[in-house]
């Protein structure tokens, strides 16, 4: 079964909090992670290897430099 | 004063250690007498010879948020906790950041960093390394992130002098405000090196206390029967500025740090030149660089880490630097050694002890050892007199790094 989009989600709102502090309330999936929630290209990666780890997926660098919202992030995770 | 110069004074202290996670409280527990070393828990203690430390009092995880932990070497996370206190110890003085600077090392960086990162990149690859590896495993991490909290743009270094560290950086900060690159210079030392390599490599030196039975006693400066240093973990922060800065904001000032004298042994990458001939003029230069005369200086906090080899070698050198005369304390028998950490946090007792007219008292000295040619203070803290007083910190490292930072009252 494919995991739900909200519990992607929920997830990626908790993995944002730990590593930013950014409440995971705001991470909603139009967000940019740059001009909306202010995240900077290493903490990027940080989220990144996180959510590979998280959602046993693997995200390369040359798709992450692709994943400009919260939702970008869910839909590549969702395959 | 020696010369016509800026006089630079200690306005703000701050510190986490073995004994309290802040100033505080670890000055209170070391004028107690109370010991912040303990047996360690973890499972690789069976793997050491060594299995007791002076683990920091209050675990860093309580203190900052989760987004500063992720990114900061525990050695770095010591550190800013302690700029932060000292800092606002000093009253968060308004300065230009072209006129503040910082100046804080640790002997070792970021090793339990590397160490961890070196298992995850084995098991997992590369990819699942942190982005903020390098900037935990730099020994320059912890300068560079307290100037950014602070704002500091007046340069921002890194001594690395292994267990001298801290007082060399002292020292620079000292130099960088006389020579004017800066008003106000946050300055100090920091480590975090409790892990099994660590205690593995020192005790393959045989450099370090074993023991076990008795974690507590272990650390025994100038005691007939010690048996080597035991190993601390924290950070010890001053906030330095010139006088003039210092006046003009109406701050506190602790201390008057009043002048720097370095030596390098030039003889043997651990052991001590057997005559202390070292540790002795880097005393001479300080007093020197003050402006002091040996017979001012009433207090030595001495560097004595406990092994069998250096504490007697100090105390002649104090003997020929200064006299008879000065009240000697070793505070690493409460603290544990805290490394590139130790100068930072014993030149925040040393400033108290000018500031609050009283010696810590060395513990454990239960039989003195042959050849200890000053007096110790032990057993109680001891008051000092009223008057101008003027006291030194010794930091001595491995490479033959000899550094004395002389302070005054006045």
């Amino acid at each position: 079964m494919a995991i739900t989009e909200q519990a992607i989600l929920d997830g990626l709102g908790k993995i944002i909090n730990e590593i930013t502090g950014i409440p995971a309330s705001e991470v909603t999936p139009e967000k940019n992670f740059v001009d909306d929630l202010d995240i900077d290209s290493l903490s990027m990666v940080e989220i990144a290897v996180a959510a590979q780890d998280e959602f046993d997926v693997e995200i390369p660098d040359d798709q992450l430099k692709n994943l400009k919202t919260v939702k970008d992030v869910i839909t590549f995770i969702q395959g | 004063m020696a010369r016509d110069q800026v006089r630079v004074v200690v306005t703000g202290l701050g510190a986490t250690t073995p004994l309290g996670g802040d100033v505080g409280s670890t000055w209170s527990a070391l004028l107690a007498g109370r010991s912040g070393i303990d047996t360690l828990t973890q499972d690789w203690v069976d793997t050491v010879p060594v299995k007791f430390a002076g683990v920091a009092a209050v675990d860093p995880a309580e203190v900052l948020p989760r987004p500063e932990m992720r990114r900061l070497d525990r050695a770095e996370q010591f550190a800013l906790i302690a700029a932060r206190e000292a800092w606002q110890d000093a009253g968060a003085p308004k300065v230009d950041g072209e006129r503040l600077g910082v100046v804080v090392g640790s002997g070792i960086g970021g090793i339990t960093t590397i160490l961890a990162a070196y298992d995850t990149y084995r098991e997992k690859g590369w990819n699942r390394l942190s982005p903020f590896t390098v900037p935990m495993l730099m020994p320059n991490g912890s300068a560079g992130w307290i100037s950014i909290d602070l704002g500091a743009r007046a340069g921002a270094h890194a001594a690395a002098s292994a267990c001298a560290t801290g007082a060399e950086s002292i020292g620079y900060a000292i130099d960088m405000i006389r020579s004017g690159r800066a008003d106000v210079v946050v300055a100090g030392g920091t480590e975090a090196a409790i892990h099994p390599l660590n205690v593995a490599s020192f005790a393959a030196m045989r450099a370090m206390s074993t023991r076990n039975d008795e974690p507590q006693r272990a650390s025994r400066p100038f005691d007939k029967g010690r048996d080597g240093f035991v190993l601390g973990e924290g950070a010890g922060i001053l906030v330095l500025e010139s006088e003039e800065h210092a006046r003009a904001r109406g701050a506190r000032v602790y201390a008057v740090a009043a002048g720097a004298g370095y030596t390098s042994d030039g003889h043997h990458i651990s052991a001590p030149e057997p005559s202390g001939v070292g540790g002795q003029q880097a005393m001479q230069f300080a007093i020197r660089d003050a402006g002091l005369d040996p017979s001012d200086i009433i207090h030595v906090n001495a560097h004595a880490t406990s092994t069998p080899i250096g504490d007697e070698i100090e105390t002649h050198a104090i003997k020929e630097a200064i006299g008879g005369h000065p009240l000697v304390t070793a505070t690493k028998s409460l603290t544990g050694h805290l490394l590139g950490g130790a100068g930072g946090i014993e030149s925040v007792f040393t400033a108290l002890t000018l500031h609050e007219r009283i010696v810590p008292a060395t513990a454990n000295l239960d039989d003195p050892a042959d050849g200890i040619e000053v007096e110790i203070v032990s057993g109680e803290p001891r008051k000092l007199p009223g008057g101008d007083l003027a006291a030194i910190n010794n930091s001595f490292g491995f490479g033959g790094h000899n550094v004395a930072i002389a302070f005054t009252t006045h």
